[in-house]
């Protein structure tokens, strides 16, 4: 019998791909001193704070990092099932001129990175805007991509992949598993 | 965390203290919108808010119309001094018209104590108190206390002081019943014709000595002396409330060191606090202002989510 919780990542797998996804960004923007990263609350907030530190291990210089909360800019804000919470947002330094890496966990319908870039234009005008994501598991809704990928997962709408990170769920790992078998 | 589940914000009498935890932490993420270049999130966008004053009210309705406004909604307001209140429409009738033009939230503020939870009762949209008679002013409360928390860490074990005419205030009663339910304790100061009977059984202590209430307090909230109400046929001499209540520098220095000066507004300096202390270094009475936009925001945020959980 097939095992439903498929492990697509392991701790390791998912530090190399943050290295490797740091090695993309710096040579991307070989030419560019003024760049932030800014995480997407909850679980983009974790993978940014990895992305800055081994930056800043390569470069020896640490990025400005902000984090994004993006619940009230939700398309689905006043039809979503569940009732969000909301965080705070916190960008602590003048976006204007800057080369933004956003990040975030999952790249799915790509909703919440539309959310997230109404959301942080209302900050000021940035020079340009980079998406890295762990995971892209397809089945876009929007005409949006990702400039660096953690790994390509191929799945079914009927399945959902859960992102865990050891700052708030005590261990690292990427897993598939059908929506029907979740709780 | 719990979720919020009422249409409607009444006064805290009947919330629990994990519902005003909510709003407390709702208000704290919704602070920082306040402070962006574009102070503008589109949460309730689409959204109708309105304003229906009764009372006369700057502070109040000007902070739910730009915390309504900051989520994007679009804000409506109503002085009853120039509408069909005053051809001798009923506020029932009033709120039902309101309802059939679409709006989505009524803030109302009433002369009569329970009116806003009357209008809730006939109208299907949310309604929020900003004020009704002697009864509640539940989000000035809420201001109140978020503004505590952020300067003192947390409620519980804190001693407040309220000074002032509690008999007439709607933002004494909110206050006691939002501070206890979060563990406080409460001391209630005034003199006694300005101390309702019984209010000890909302489990507050009373002294008519303000020496005594400023002496173990972290907190004092400073009420107004409600003139236009009754205040005045129980204590006609404002001099002689200024010379026996009225928070001076004379008195914070017998307090405790950084004891915490709130005032709900509008101040009447010289009655019931001195210039000094209202513009002092233990005032926060401008910040509960800036909370108060917070504060709103939250509320109107979690009762237009309510409405379908």
């Amino acid at each position: 019998m097939r095992n439903k919780i498929r492990e697509i990542m392991d701790k390791q797998s998912i530090e190399n791909a943050l290295k490797r996804i740091a090695h993309e960004i710096l040579e991307h923007n070989a030419s560019s001193s003024e760049l932030a990263v800014v995480g997407i609350r909850t679980r983009g907030e974790y993978l940014a704070h990895r992305l800055v530190s081994i930056i800043e291990k390569l470069k020896g210089a640490k990025l400005p990092l902000g984090l994004l909360d993006i619940t009230l800019y939700r398309d689905d804000l006043m039809i979503a099932d569940s009732q969000p919470v909301v965080h705070e947002t916190k960008i602590g330094f003048d976006v204007s001129s800057k080369h933004i890496i956003l990040v975030d966990d999952v790249l799915y319908t790509g909703r919440t990175i539309r959310a997230a870039l109404d959301a942080f234009i209302d900050f000021g005008r940035p020079q340009s805007i980079q998406l890295a994501v762990l995971v892209d598991r397809g089945h876009r809704e929007l005409p949006i991509r990702a400039d660096y990928v953690g790994k390509n997962i191929p799945t079914s709408q009927q399945e959902t992949v859960v992102v865990t990170l050891h700052e708030i769920d005590k261990k690292d790992q990427v897993c598939v598993q059908d929506k029907k078998d979740m709780l | 965390m719990i979720k919020w589940n009422q249409k409607d914000l009444l006064g805290l009498e009947n919330l629990s203290a994990e519902q005003i935890e909510l709003i407390l932490s709702t208000a704290e993420s919704f602070k920082e919108v306040s402070t962006r270049g574009i102070k503008k999130v589109p949460a309730l966008r689409g959204k109708t808010v309105v304003n229906l004053f009764y009372e006369p009210s700057t502070r109040t309705r000007v902070s739910f119309e730009i915390a309504a406004k900051r989520l994007s909604a679009d804000v409506i307001n109503i002085a009853t001094e120039t509408s069909s209140v005053k051809k001798g429409e009923t506020l029932i009738d009033t709120g039902l018209s309101i309802q059939a033009l679409k709006a989505d939230v009524i803030v109302v503020r009433h002369n009569a104590s329970g009116a806003a939870a009357m209008l809730a009762r006939h109208v299907d949209i949310s309604v929020v108190n900003a004020g009704d008679g002697w009864h509640e002013h539940p989000t000035q409360a809420l201001l109140d206390i978020f503004t505590l928390k952020q300067k003192l860490g947390s409620i519980k074990g804190l001693n407040v002081s309220i000074v002032g005419d509690i008999a007439h205030s709607r933002v004494a009663r909110s206050n006691i019943w939002g501070l206890t339910k979060l563990g406080a304790k409460v001391t209630v100061c005034a003199p006694e014709l300005l101390i309702p009977s019984e209010i000890e059984k909302m489990g507050v202590s009373v002294t008519y000595n303000i020496a005594n209430a400023l002496e173990k307090a972290d907190a004092v909230n400073v009420l107004r002396m409600q003139f236009e109400r009754d205040a005045g046929t129980a204590f006609p001499r404002q001099l002689e409330y200024f010379k026996n209540f009225a928070v001076t520098e004379e008195r914070l220095k017998k307090a405790k060191k950084g004891i915490i000066v709130m005032h709900p507004g509008p101040i009447n300096r010289g009655i019931e606090i001195s210039s000094a202390v209202a513009d002092g270094t233990n005032s926060v009475i401008l910040e509960q202002v800036t909370n108060g936009i917070a504060i709103r925001m939250a509320v109107l945020f979690l009762i237009s989510q309510a409405r379908r959980v």
